[in-house]
């Protein structure tokens, strides 16, 4: 009962209005990737599964702290180009990397880097909620206690600080330690977010985080985006291009495999360049 | 017409009948099973009537002899007069069949038997009278008869008339007597097994020790002599605990009971040697109750008597218990870490599906097999390798390298792993990939995701793989027998003695039991009751067995259950 209420509360209504009506990339219309603080870089990425070529010569910058959306009809490789940011793939048998990513300067597949750690520096939230058949705050507390903090003073001071960072403290606060799994769809895609907060990653990675939930559900979530891009670096995979234009500084449109367009995402969604992005975002194709 | 019939079976219908009909047979089959096993197996401990009559059966050539019949009546049957005839009854033809019963007589040292088959029609003047009474004892089974006279050392104390069916005094007193004889008994067997066991335990121990430093070279005179001392305390404490016991012993025998048995045969029993007694004929049902309620106590808890047929089996039920446990200790562990190699750390390839199809099929070799594997593997070479190193004292005499729990339960734990390798992997490949892709994500190994997501996850089918190894460990018998299941065991695997669990140790088992009584022993008809009460009782242990591991599951279920992806 507690969550429908709060999910229909009208603060968050008027507030996703002033986005969703507000003009498509107002934030920052003038400046381009290049002035910004680099966080990822990727260059002459090429991956095969068994040999397919799914992404063939990437190469993109993505600024920190801002939110960058990578969208493209399905199959583009845009998960897949995801998946690489925090090596995913590796848990792809027969899947093979060409080029470089780096993080802050740092070849993320340097034989030297320990992929459990890069992963809690790049944090990850999947298409569905997979929280873990774990109490609320277990479920929080898993990274930390993964990194062996087990004082509960510290859990339950990051446990209330994420759950408050991912906008649910309010909703579970007096169940933390019912199961994760009795909360609605979009509770469960926030705990997650929580759950990824936790463990303080620099770049958080979403891939399609809210194609499962109902449109309240994903306008919590995107709110949740708007908040959270102060602090991380956010990159989203998504298949609903108005939710691109709404939360993203920046916008890739990717296609067959290939980077066809980066650019802000006033740019992308108003002014394209390529033809081929032209004709996806205004529907002609994808 | 055909119409009609064509939509009959498409609609599903007949298909349906079928189905339901063939659980209705598995059902009333199982059904069936457990009331035999119930009736046949819990309609032993009842306190029968005992009958008293004539009995004068056609001898040939001869007149008929009567003579007294005092008995319980077991069973009846038909039999055809042909057969009764070539046994040497001269019965006559022209009827067809006649009915015969078992009676139980007992007073097998007057009669050489418990059991005669008597036939019914020259049963005469048959009557329950109310001063019949049954005793239970320690040797020659049952006794059947009228208490005449209560002796103490020799001297009567009082005496009933037999003919008078309410002249009761003999028997109260002996009831009485009854009682102060069991009690002493129960100080007997504490001293005998406890204290005197705790003794020769310690000595045996003590040549060990010294054994144990022979071998070593380093039996110095001041270690010898320590040893002395000890064996010296504990000589002298066995002398006192045997003056205890043999003034124990003279005080039981105290009393004796003259007991007029069927045709006028009087002999005298020691009040020592009856466990219990009862006058049925005069009892009514509430008293019979406890009687019988007794009697199933006595069976569920006590040790057995008179070569398995008589007495309990709580050793066998204990045996089984023991082993079934630590055999799921063993089993779970093994299969469980083989099922996580197998589906998360090895490549799947040829060679994985190999072994995987081998595990398949390790399941379906035929279990005496593993008895013989573990005689020769376990007992013979690991266990005499064992002795050598660590109990070389006790040579030649074996320690490990003789059948024992220990190899039993490894044995089992065999013959079970596959089942729980492959429910184990089972559940480890129904765990959603998200899930552990989130655990990854969130900066977890490999093996912290197994530890803190996937295995908790997967317990539930671990779970129901251990409830089928329970199921099947507990009714193997054959490889048992080769490798630790006796007949009867001096003592529990689990008792007071220093290091308290045996693993050495031979134990008694209820599937054993039940081929033992069944197909050993002398005494047929006495066994054939406890039969079926064992096969009951083993169906019933392995059955709490698995509710225990089915609660466990469900909770662990409960906890863990799936998300919908």
């Amino acid at each position: 009962m507690t969550e429908s209420k709060t999910e229909y509360a009208p603060v968050n209504r008027s507030k996703f209005k002033k986005i969703d009506m507000g003009k498509i990339g107002s934030h920052e219309q003038s400046i381009s990737v290049e002035d910004l603080p680099r966080c990822l870089s990727v260059e002459n990425l090429n991956l095969y599964y068994s040999g397919a070529h799914a992404l063939k010569d990437v190469s993109m910058t993505l600024p920190r702290q801002r939110v960058t959306a990578f969208i493209g009809p399905s199959g583009c490789g845009k998960s897949s180009l995801l998946r690489c940011f925090n090596r995913m793939n590796d848990l792809v048998d027969g899947c093979e990397i060409k080029g470089s990513i780096t993080l802050d300067g740092e070849d993320i597949y340097h034989r030297s880097v320990d992929v459990a750690d890069l992963r809690r520096r790049v944090g990850m939230v999947f298409q569905k909620p997979n929280p873990f058949p774990k109490s609320i705050y277990e479920n929080v507390a898993y990274g930390l206690r993964i990194q062996g903090i087990n004082k509960k003073r510290i859990l339950d001071e990051s446990v209330e600080k994420s759950l408050q960072a991912a906008a649910l403290w309010d909703e579970v606060k007096d169940r933390l330690h019912d199961s994760a799994l009795g909360l609605s769809g979009g509770q469960q895609q926030r705990l997650v977010i929580a759950r990824t907060v936790a463990v303080e990653p620099e770049v958080l990675l979403l891939d399609e985080p809210a194609s499962a939930l109902d449109p309240i559900s994903t306008l919590k979530i995107e709110e949740l985006i708007n908040e959270l891009k102060e602090r991380y670096t956010i990159v989203i995979v998504t298949h609903n291009m108005q939710q691109a234009a709404r939360v993203s500084d920046f916008t890739a449109f990717m296609y067959m495999g290939k980077m066809i367009e980066f650019d802000t995402a006033d740019n992308i969604f108003t002014n394209p360049t390529e033809k081929q992005t032209e004709d996806y975002i205004t529907g002609r194709y994808g | 017409m055909m119409q009609t019939l064509k939509k009959f079976f498409a609609s599903g219908t007949p298909w349906i009948w079928v189905n339901a009909g063939a659980v209705a047979i598995s059902v009333i089959m199982t059904v069936g099973l457990l009331l035999l096993l119930a009736l046949n197996g819990l309609s032993h401990f009842w306190p029968k009537d005992i009958m008293l009559a004539n009995y004068s059966q056609p001898v040939l050539e001869s007149e008929p002899i009567e003579r007294e019949i005092i008995g319980e009546r077991i069973d009846t049957e038909q039999v055809s007069a042909e057969r009764i005839i070539s046994s040497g009854i001269p019965v006559s033809e022209n009827t067809a069949f006649y009915e015969r019963e078992l009676v139980k007589i007992g007073n097998r040292d007057l009669n050489g038997s418990d059991f005669t088959w008597l036939l019914t029609n020259y049963l005469n003047d048959i009557s329950y009278p109310e001063n019949l009474t049954a005793f239970e004892r320690r040797e020659w089974g049952n006794f059947y008869g009228y208490v005449q006279e209560v002796k103490e050392a020799g001297v009567s104390i009082v005496t009933s008339d037999p003919s008078i069916q309410n002249d009761n005094a003999a028997w109260l007193e002996l009831e009485k007597r009854i009682d102060r004889a069991l009690g002493i008994f129960e100080q007997i067997d504490t001293l005998e097994e406890d204290d005197i066991g705790e003794v020769n335990y310690a000595l045996e121990r003590l040549r060990l020790q010294e054994r144990g430093l022979e071998l070593r070279g380093t039996d110095t005179a001041q270690r010898m002599g320590e040893i002395a001392s000890e064996r010296e305390n504990w000589e002298a404490n066995y002398e006192i605990l045997q003056t205890r016991l043999s003034e124990l012993y003279e005080q039981v025998e105290r009393d004796t009971v003259v007991m007029l048995a069927m045709n006028g045969e009087t002999t005298e029993i020691n009040v020592s040697q009856i466990v219990r007694a009862y006058q049925p004929n005069g009892m009514h049902v509430g008293s019979k109750l406890v009687v019988y309620g007794a009697k199933l106590w006595e069976f569920l808890s006590d040790e057995p008597r008179e070569a398995n047929t008589e007495g309990g089996i709580f050793p066998a039920i204990f045996g089984t218990v023991t082993m079934v446990l630590l055999m799921s200790i063993f089993v779970t562990p093994f299969g469980v870490i083989a099922a996580v190699y197998l589906r998360e750390y090895a490549k799947q390839g040829f060679i994985t599906r190999t072994i995987r199809i081998a595990v398949n099929n390790l399941a379906g070799v035929p279990s005496i097999v593993y008895g013989v594997f573990g005689l020769g593997f376990f007992i013979y070479f690991l266990g005499s390798e064992v002795d050598q190193v660590f109990y070389p004292e006790a040579l030649p005499a074996p320690t490990f390298g003789t059948p024992g729990m220990l190899w039993a339960s490894l044995t089992l734990a065999l013959l079970t792993v596959p089942v729980v390798i492959v429910s184990t992997e089972e559940g480890l490949a129904r765990i959603p990939r998200s899930l552990r892709e989130g655990s990854l994500a969130l900066g977890a190994t490999k093996f912290e995701t197994l530890v803190r997501v996937v295995l908790p996850m997967a317990s539930p089918a671990m779970m129901t793989g251990l409830i089928l190894a329970v199921a099947r460990a507990a009714g193997e018998v054959a490889p048992l027998m080769l490798v630790g299941v006796v007949k009867l065991a001096p003592t529990l695997p689990i008792n007071g003695n220093y290091p308290y669990f045996h693993l050495d140790q031979k134990f008694m088992h209820l599937g054993f039991h039940i081929y033992d009584v069944g197909f050993q022993s002398p005494n047929v008809e006495a066994a054939r009751p406890l039969v079926f009460a064992t096969a009951l009782l083993l169906v019933i242990v392995i059955a709490l067995l698995n509710v225990l591991a089915v609660t466990i599951r469900n909770r662990l279920r409960e906890k863990y259950k799936s998300l919908d992806m």
